[in-house]
């Protein structure tokens, strides 16, 4: 393979402790290394230019069922953003819910080397994992929807955390993912039932079992796995005025799990989560309670899910909350109940900066990642696309980094969250390495993947390099030529090869799948009962069930060595 | 003006956006004759297809002749001038239009008229399936402006209407009004049945035929006549329904009561 030197770029690498050395970096093999051959390795010149890790989005909904029962839904969406071929790339339509290869295209141009799929039902596995062979430049992994699985819900309420964590290891491999995430716990299970649970408290019908127990019981089977990500939670309450106090419920019922290594939760759209208020005329934003509770404590992560003003679908696995959005809006939308896995809710949300609710939201989200004070502990997302799509990323780094363009947008935001904004108080200027950290390095360590955010030897050879000079450019007032920048990355380079340059794609690449392989000291047990119950509750036989290898194009299996 | 002739008789679709008096505005005869246009799959110019005349009376008027029923888009989202089409003319005409005016002396093709903002449509044959109804699966319908039919309208027209007037001399097919919300529609003859469905408000007359009422409109009154719009008034009694009551609608169906004496047993007992 080449050999490849990016020299004299000004490289932001906070895993590394680097803040805008200008240095070289050395790729061979598709590897960081410690140096190259100059005469025989291509020379990239990033004299002036801005050098970062690949960047990695910890929360995208990019694949699976609910994705394409979005797309299926919104021929609209489509229609205003069309993607012609190129002597190169694919053709396809974007906006909200971009087809599959025109999603690794966009991604790739900012600079993303790694996407993460936060929801699949385990009945969508290999439709999901179908979806993502499709998406080209990046690497990807999904999660398993694990938290109403009903096996959990039984071992998990006769507090068998051993066997659960056996039965979870094995659910990893069947459905070749990568995380455990948990949406709504209970709150599913209860849905098929027409309710919901509106506190971490609130029993789940025929399991007597409650949220708080769900979420614990998953977080220690995370602990006996070994897991590389903590858990991945979507809270109770998600979307409705006054959840805060249900989020801190939550964070504070994990706070014993925690022993002082890795943080055991992963809080997702923290955004949805942060509501105060009793409904929604008097809806405002909680994020100085939630932010000041997060900057006493250490055991958790979170994302952003930061509202962009446009158009876009809303899709979550949770069911009623979707329902709830439904009868605010009454647009079309789409629910389901996905047999005794999850549910899942579709519908086209337009974010407006004239609606007071948005506003606060908007706003919520960007108070949140800049009054929680280690940016090593919150992460960019709009959650793609609930909050708005992906490629608005941009923008919300131009928020985060200059107080000037926040300003500007909540000038033209609707006056009741122009006086209920913590904004104007917010002083915090996010620098190019805090940047770099809420957007690839503190990503990939919650997500555990050693060789990813980092450019010290060893590391994956993904670099996103922009047309910025940190000597000359201030980011702060130039916000404008800085959203331009990150949003055409001057090079996207993918396990060391150069697949974008000047914010058009020179290659196309097929990114590799990761997926963990448990190993525990005894197997998942396996017998006649489970068999009989996928025969008699799923509409897919047991046998039929796994995602087979052949599923998975390029796959990269992660081996864990278990605890149980 | 400008007087475009078309050269052949087309097998394939045209996309003809670019006929459109906003585009023509301030070009040269030969600028025009270069704008970009696409037969099936080839980029074209507009002269390979089309003949083009000047005639010089300083507008940027245009006026097409010849077999233009696979021309599509003509006059997309234009905001002034004229375009008279003497002919069938393929779908999509004035889609997203803003202001000015075109003229069909033929029939029109589907979704004539989609999403209209403003501006006036002339049909002077059939109106064609989903007129003045959204792209698929899009709730932004005609907002405003008017449509004259002379002749019928196929299905599923007036979706998501929000604004205007659309007036038919003929008959209207299935689905007419869906899910509309404001404006108001005249149809002179029959209607089939499934009449604006998920309507939520804006008002629709039918002085012919109505076979049955959707069981969601509930029967209010009996009324003489209805104003149309400043020019117009349609002549009575009309039964007056509201609904569509499962989306909690507001909308007001007025339906003949002398062409339809069928709906009489059903809804007489009700006044």
């Amino acid at each position: 393979m080449t050999e490849l030197l990016i020299k004299n770029g000004f490289v932001f690498d906070p895993i590394n402790k680097i803040n805008g050395e200008k240095m070289d970096i050395a790729i061979k093999d598709g590897k960081i290394v410690a140096a190259v051959n100059e005469k025989t390795a291509e020379i990239i010149d990033a004299s002036g230019l801005t050098v970062m890790p690949g960047a990695v989005d910890i929360h995208t909904h990019i694949a699976g069922g609910e994705v394409n029962t979005g797309r299926i839904l919104r021929p609209e969406d489509h229609v205003k953003d069309v993607e012609r071929k190129t002597a190169i790339t694919r053709s396809g339509v974007g906006y909200s819910i971009p087809s599959t290869f025109t999603t690794g295209y966009r991604y790739s141009k900012m600079g993303y080397t790694t996407v993460m799929n936060p929801s699949m039902a385990p009945l969508e596995a290999k439709h999901t994992h179908e979806e993502l062979n499709d998406i080209p430049m990046v690497d990807k992994a999904t999660y398993p929807l694990l938290g109403d699985w009903w096996f959990v819900l039984e071992y998990l309420s006769k507090d068998k955390i051993e066997e659960c964590a056996r039965h979870i290891a094995w659910m990893l491999s069947t459905t070749k993912g990568y995380a455990i995430k948990i949406v709504n716990p209970g709150g599913l299970e209860s849905w098929g039932f027409g309710g919901n649970v509106h506190s971490i408290d609130d029993q789940v019908p025929n399991f007597c079992i409650t949220p708080r127990e769900i979420v614990r019981g998953l977080a220690k089977v995370n602990k006996l796995l070994n897991l590389p990500h903590s858990i991945h939670l979507h809270t109770n309450n998600l979307g409705l005025p006054g959840n805060y106090s249900t989020t801190l419920d939550t964070m504070k019922a994990l706070e014993d799990i925690y022993t002082g290594d890795k943080p055991v939760c992963h809080i997702t759209h923290l955004q949805f989560s942060s509501f105060a208020g009793d409904g929604w005329g008097n809806m405002k934003s909680a994020a100085d309670e939630i932010s000041k509770y997060i900057n006493n404590h250490n055991h958790m992560t979170f994302d952003m899910g930061q509202v962009i003003f446009s158009e876009t679908t809303t899709m979550t696995a949770d069911g009623p909350f979707e329902f709830t959005l439904y009868q605010l809006s009454g647009h079309k939308w789409v629910n389901a109940d996905v047999e005794t896995e999850t549910s899942g809710g579709i519908i086209p949300m337009h974010y407006k900066r004239t609606s007071a609710v948005n506003a606060i939201q908007w706003s919520i989200g960007l108070e949140l990642a800049l009054l929680i004070t280690d940016p090593w502990k919150i992460f960019m997302t709009t959650d793609h696309p609930n909050g708005g799509p992906f490629f608005a990323y941009p923008k919300i780094m131009a928020w985060l980094t200059s107080r000037k363009a926040r300003m500007a947008m909540l000038k033209k935001c609707h006056k009741k969250a122009q006086k209920r904004s913590l904004l104007p108080s917010i002083d915090r200027e996010l620098s190019l390495y805090e940047l770099a950290i809420v957007t690839r390095a503190g990503q990939a360590k919650a997500l555990g993947l050693p060789n990813k955010g980092h450019l010290g030897v060893g590391a994956d050879g993904d670099v996103a390099i922009y047309n910025i000079n940190p000597e000359t450019l201030d980011i702060s007032k130039k916000f404008r030529t800085a959203r331009r920048a990150f949003g055409n990355a001057a090079y996207t380079i993918k396990d060391g090869e150069i697949l974008v340059k000047d914010g058009e794609i020179v290659k196309t690449a097929s990114g590799r799948t990761m997926w963990l392989d448990v190993n525990t000291a005894e197997p998942c047990v396996v017998d006649e009962d489970m068999k009989r119950r996928f025969r008699e509750y799923w509409t897919v036989e047991y046998d039929n069930y796994p995602v087979f290898d052949h599923c998975v194009k390029v796959p990269e299996k992660i081996t864990v060595k278990a605890s149980v | 003006m400008f007087v475009l002739t078309s050269l052949k008789k087309f097998d394939i679709p045209v996309q003809a956006a670019c006929i459109n008096p906003d585009v023509f505005e301030g070009k040269t005869l030969k600028q025009i004759a270069e704008l970009p246009i696409t037969e099936g799959s080839l980029q074209l110019t507009l002269c390979d297809l089309f003949k083009i005349e000047e005639t010089p009376d300083g507008t940027s008027n245009i006026t097409l002749n010849g077999d233009i029923s696979k021309v599509k888009r003509i006059g997309q989202g234009m905001t002034k001038g004229e375009i008279t089409i003497n002919g069938d003319v393929g779908m999509h005409t004035g889609e997203k239009m803003v202001g000015g005016k075109i003229t069909i002396n033929g029939n029109a093709g589907g979704w004539t008229g989609s999403q209209l903002r403003g501006g006036t449509i002339e049909i002077h044959g059939d109106g064609g399936d989903y007129l003045a109804s959204p792209y698929r699966g899009s709730e932004t319908g005609m907002r405003g402006g008017l449509i004259l039919v002379d002749g019928s309208i196929g299905t599923d027209s007036a979706c998501y209407m929000h604004g205007g007037v659309i007036k038919v001399k003929g008959n209207a097919g299935r689905f007419l009004g869906y899910h509309m919300s404001k404006g108001t529609i005249y149809i002179e003859k029959n209607c089939e049945y499934r009449l604006a469905p998920c309507m939520t408000g804006g008002k629709i007359v039918i002085s012919g035929v109505l076979d049955e009422v959707m069981p969601t409109f509930t029967v209010d009154g009996v009324k003489g006549k209805v104003k149309i719009d400043a020019e117009q008034t349609a002549q009575g009694p009309f039964y007056v329904f509201l609904g569509d009551l499962a989306e909690h609608g507001t909308g007001k169906l007025f339906v003949s009561k002398p062409s339809n004496p069928q709906l009489g047993p059903i809804y007489d007992k009700y006044l």
